[in-house]
């Protein structure tokens, strides 16, 4: 049949012009049925984007972190020194959120930065679970009028200028600033308070409010999915409002929980603009000392190991939490379905 | 071969693979120019999916599809002969009513008042004149049901495919819709392709019927041919009740074939066609409202079974009756219509019945590997 | 007992919006005292700092500078994450989950690793000196993810069938995207246009590493920080960018959230 409809209307063309004709056909029909050939055709643009920003990148530094800085030149013979020195005690203080834990002791300054910087996103991801969730359970379950404007409401903070934020912070903080100046005119204390700026409580205190905005959303999503039948159907089976609350919202809303723990953690650890500004020498993080191992030091394959060993042990870390919490999930979404 | 008889499409071992999953599995068939052809079967078996590949949303993963002799591999949606009618309706929320329906007639080259001249004609015609300037959220279901077919009827397909249009509709206006579907397909004499799980509509409207089970056609034939010859256990199931008795073939006498049914004893019944021979397996499969129900045993008749009744629903016009049969695995199902009866007529739950039926009224359908 | 625990929550919402919105609140606050300093009490009312703010041509060629980066980024981020959504939503993908993660990545990659990798590669592998041009590039990468997540919950809120309708009415695939697709997914354009341009616009991080010698906006701010009499300046400057960004996003995120009614919002 096929071969009917071409050879009526092509029989006098030579032999090479009907295998065109069948070729072309077939390379279309191939086109049409192929999903993956139209889709990846429109990814085109963004892959090439990713790749060239994004994967070479990644692997450069990669790369880079087994070289040696030579004055202003980059000797890419392999090493592993780089990450020696991540681990390799040194003369400085380690500080850990503003106490030194062991005076005497000569401590590794990058692996004793990854770890407060790690402890500091914890705590931070923490206060803002805290703070967000009751906001986004008022959202799901009390806001019934106005809904799209409250959401409106909480997300746009986020987008707003993140240095401004912090600046914000530093401002209130400050030696001169908001807080004790208020105090000072209001008659509570004759001298500035110096202990509000420039350690790991404003750091976290800044970062805290930079997140809040943006946690509430994805705890807000979970918990509105909630079956509403099911509150009701724990009711019925005489649970009380808190059983009932810790026995099916938390755990059910626990997706939304995790999504934005992740979310806030990871770049958190990274943090560089709110310690900078804020945290002083005791508040210092992992991301100042990338920087400035990119800038003044000029140190980039170390910049580039500490970088990696952060991303690294960050990932693992996620991995882990995943793990543990997953399961539970999983468990969960077998239910569901 | 499609020009040689009056096929206008044709499906040629078409499948289709999601992965794993088998949608639709070799179908082959015949449509007919002008033929209301509705696809019949349960949920998931592979309407929508053989529809769609009849449109173009899906091109077959084997076989292949000739619509009026050409193939259609090589052919996008927008360059087929076919127009559809989508569950949904897809009716384009940012455009009005009227400019809905003329959205497929901009390649066609009218003038605007030729074009509007058209629509206000298609309007007149769904009995929506006065509602162009509406948007879909304004319309009501049985409303957008007529735009999405006054939409795919006015570029004058060769086919018009539809996908359960009268599902989301309530009974009385499905009821209404069908008739004026019917005779729409009449008047216009296009060829439609109709998709429903409901063996009601699709008996009712069709000229010719696919039944599908599991991503396969199961029998191809008229309504009447369905009910009353089944080719299959499967589409016997399907299209109304029926109640099987199984047994073994002892005797083929020309048209006849005697079937021993076990205690139901034996059974004579049409051959139909059908090849069989003695010492096959074989069922007997008779439709409810075929039998009769004799309180006393009866006398000369060819296919008698005995019985109690176990359960009785009464439905009006009608009752049902469950009628248990010793050593059969289920029990029997009668209809019987209330012609002669009235309120002090005695209960007939656990009385001892006899069910009759003639030959002519039984089907022979051979069993699998029998 | 229900009355007072509903109170409650209330009273932790309005709370919650306060200490949102309250130091950010101080920007504008501040940046009409008379005074060089940001603490209380107030000196008096002044737009002077807004005057020195226009006159300031640093700050106007930083400016510039933004607004060169950010409308071309939001632009160009929108139409490949158009691509992008499109292809996810429409096709079924072999990997589709890989690539999805892959376009999130630069969400959860802390921004000063990707301005530091970025850093190396552009500048020191592939020797391209640093302009606005690496600026944008940045950008786009860190725009990415929010335009595709917008556009593709837009494009999945919308029945799939309206696309094959048209196709099955005769448009082509082209006409069918820009008759159907494009208009009924045009407020998730917009907004993700808006987010975009947000995004790059309020970006430090990626323009302090990969900005030459034009500098955007808030990488001019972050060098004004030292200076303490320039601070009532940087409060001006800082109330315009928070009041624009709040419009925009505001914006933004309604056209997201509300829109044109589809088939889903109709009742079907
Ligand atoms: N795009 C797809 N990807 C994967 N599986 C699909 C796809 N479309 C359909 N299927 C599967 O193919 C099978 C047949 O689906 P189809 O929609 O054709 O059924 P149907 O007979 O129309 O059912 P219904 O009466 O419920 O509409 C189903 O199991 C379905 O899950
Ligand atoms: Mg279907």
């Amino acid at each position: 049949m096929a071969a009917d409809a071409i050879s009526s209307g092509a029989g006098q063309e030579p032999r090479a012009q009907r295998w065109s004709i069948v070729l072309c056909r077939r390379l279309r029909a191939w086109y049409l049925g192929s999903d993956a050939a139209r889709g990846y055709l429109l990814l085109m643009p963004t892959l090439a984007v990713l790749f060239a920003l994004l994967v070479v990148p990644v692997a450069t530094l990669f790369l880079t972190s087994f070289c040696t800085q030579v004055y202003f030149k980059i000797d890419c013979s392999f090493t592993l020194a780089n990450y020696a020195t991540i681990f390799e005690p040194s003369g400085e203080v380690g500080y850990f959120l503003g106490i030194v834990p062991y005076p005497e002791m000569e401590t590794p300054i990058y692996a004793v930065l990854l770890v407060r910087s790690i402890w500091m996103a914890f705590l931070v991801t923490l206060s803002v679970m805290l703070l967000a969730y009751p906001m986004a359970y008022f959202l799901a379950f009390r806001v019934t009028r106005n809904k799209i404007r409250w959401l409106i409401l909480i997300t746009v903070p986020f987008w707003t200028s993140y240095l401004l934020r912090a600046f914000a912070w530093k401002v209130i903080l400050g030696y001169g600033g908001v807080i004790n100046s208020g105090l000072i005119s209001a008659g509570i204390i004759q001298e500035p308070l110096s202990f509000l700026l420039y350690n790991p409580t404003a750091v976290i205190i800044t970062l805290t409010h930079a997140w809040l905005a943006f946690a509430v959303l994805p705890i807000y999503v979970s918990l509105e999915k909630i079956d509403r039948s099911l509150l009701e159907a724990a009711s019925d089976l005489g649970d009380s409002r808190i059983e009932r609350f810790l026995r099916i919202t938390l755990p059910l809303s626990m997706p939304g929980v995790v999504a934005a723990s992740l979310l806030v953690f990871i770049p958190t650890v990274g943090e560089y603009v709110t310690p900078t500004l804020v945290g002083g020498s005791s508040g210092k993080m992992l991301g100042s000392v990338i920087q400035s191992l990119f800038g003044q030091a000029n140190n980039q394959p170390l910049g580039s190991a500490v970088s990696l060993v952060m991303m690294l042990v960050v990932t693992l870390l996620v991995c882990a939490f995943l793990k543990v919490t997953g399961s539970k999930l999983k468990a969960r979404e077998v239910q569901d379905a | 071969m499609a020009s040689k008889d009056n096929s206008f499409i044709s499906l040629q071992g078409v499948a289709k693979h999601f992965g794993s999953l088998r949608a639709v599995e070799d179908v082959t068939f015949d449509i007919k120019r002008g033929e209301f052809f509705s696809l019949l079967g349960p949920s998931g078996c592979g309407k929508t999916t053989l529809l769609r590949m009849l449109a173009g949303f899906e091109v077959p993963s084997s076989g292949e599809i000739y619509i009026d002799g050409q193939p259609m591999s090589a052919v996008p949606p927008n360059a087929r002969p076919t127009n559809m009618v989508f569950q949904s309706y897809a009716i384009f929320p940012h455009l009005t009513v009227a400019q809905n329906i003329a959205y497929g007639l901009r390649k066609k080259g009218l003038s605007k008042a030729e074009l509007a001249d058209t629509v206000e004609q298609a309007l007149q015609r769904i009995r929506l004149g006065g509602y162009g300037q509406r948007l879909a959220h304004q319309l009501s279901g049985g409303q957008r049901q007529r735009v999405a077919l006054a939409r795919a009827l006015v570029c004058r397909p060769k086919v018009l495919l539809l996908d359960e249009p009268l599902a989301a509709l309530d009974k009385k206006l499905r009821e209404e819709m069908q008739i004026e579907l019917r005779q729409l397909q009449r008047s216009v004499g296009i060829t439609f392709v109709f998709v429903t799980h409901d063996q009601e509509e699709a008996l009712a409207l069709s000229d010719r019927i696919a039944v599908m089970s599991k991503g396969r056609t199961l029998q191809v034939d008229s309504a009447a041919r369905l009910y009353e010859a089944p080719s299959c256990r499967e589409v016997a199931g399907f299209i109304g009740s029926m109640n099987f008795f199984d047994g073994t073939v002892t005797d083929v006498d020309g048209d006849i074939a005697t079937v021993d049914a076990g205690s139901a004893g034996a059974l004579r019944v049409p051959v139909n066609g059908h090849a069989t021979r003695r010492g096959a397996k074989a069922t007997v499969a008779v439709r409810p409202e075929k039998m009769e129900i004799a309180w006393q045993p009866p006398q000369g008749v060819t296919n008698s079974v005995a019985g109690r009744v176990t359960a009785e629903a009464y439905f009006g016009d009608r009752s049902h009756y469950h009628v248990e049969v010793s050593g059969l695995p289920h029990h029997i199902a009668v209809a019987l219509q209330n012609s002669q009866r009235s309120l002090d007529t005695t209960e007939a739950r656990g009385r001892r019945v006899w069910l009759t039926w003639p030959v002519e009224s039984s089907v022979l359908l051979p069993q699998a590997g029998g | 007992m229900r009355r007072r625990s509903i109170g409650w929550l209330e009273l932790y919402g309005l709370l919650f919006i306060a200490l949102l919105y309250g130091p950010m609140l101080l920007l504008p606050l501040f940046s009409f005292n008379d005074s060089l300093y940001i603490a209380f009490p107030f000196k008096g009312f002044t737009v002077k700092w807004y005057e020195a703010m226009v006159q300031d041509s640093a700050l106007l060629a930083a400016l510039r500078n933004s607004l060169s980066v950010a409308i071309p980024v939001s632009i160009v981020s929108t139409a490949f994450g158009l691509l992008t959504a499109k292809a996810l939503t429409r096709f079924r993908l072999p990997g589709r989950r890989a690539i999805v993660g892959l376009i999130m990545v630069p969400l959860v990659i802390p921004f000063i690793i990707l301005g530091i990798a970025l850093l190396t590669t552009l500048r020191k592998t592939f020797d391209v000196p640093l302009s606005l041009w690496t600026v944008a590039a940045g950008h786009i990468l860190i725009c990415l993810p929010f335009s595709v997540m917008v556009l593709i919950s837009r494009l999945e809120g919308f029945d799939r069938s309206l696309e094959e309708a048209s196709l099955d009415l005769g448009e082509s695939a082209w006409s069918t995207f820009w008759r159907i697709t494009f208009p009924i997914v045009l407020p998730g354009v917009v907004s993700s246009l808006l987010m975009c341009f947000t995004a790059s616009f309020d970006e430090f991080l990626i323009a302090f590493f990969l900005s030459g010698d034009g500098a955007t906006l808030p990488v001019f701010i972050w060098s004004q920080l030292r200076f303490p009499q320039k601070l009532p300046n940087v409060l001006a400057l800082g109330s315009c960018i928070l009041v624009l960004s709040f419009l925009l996003i505001a914006i933004a995120e309604k056209l997201r959230r509300g829109g044109i009614p589809t088939e889903k919002h109709s009742g079907f």
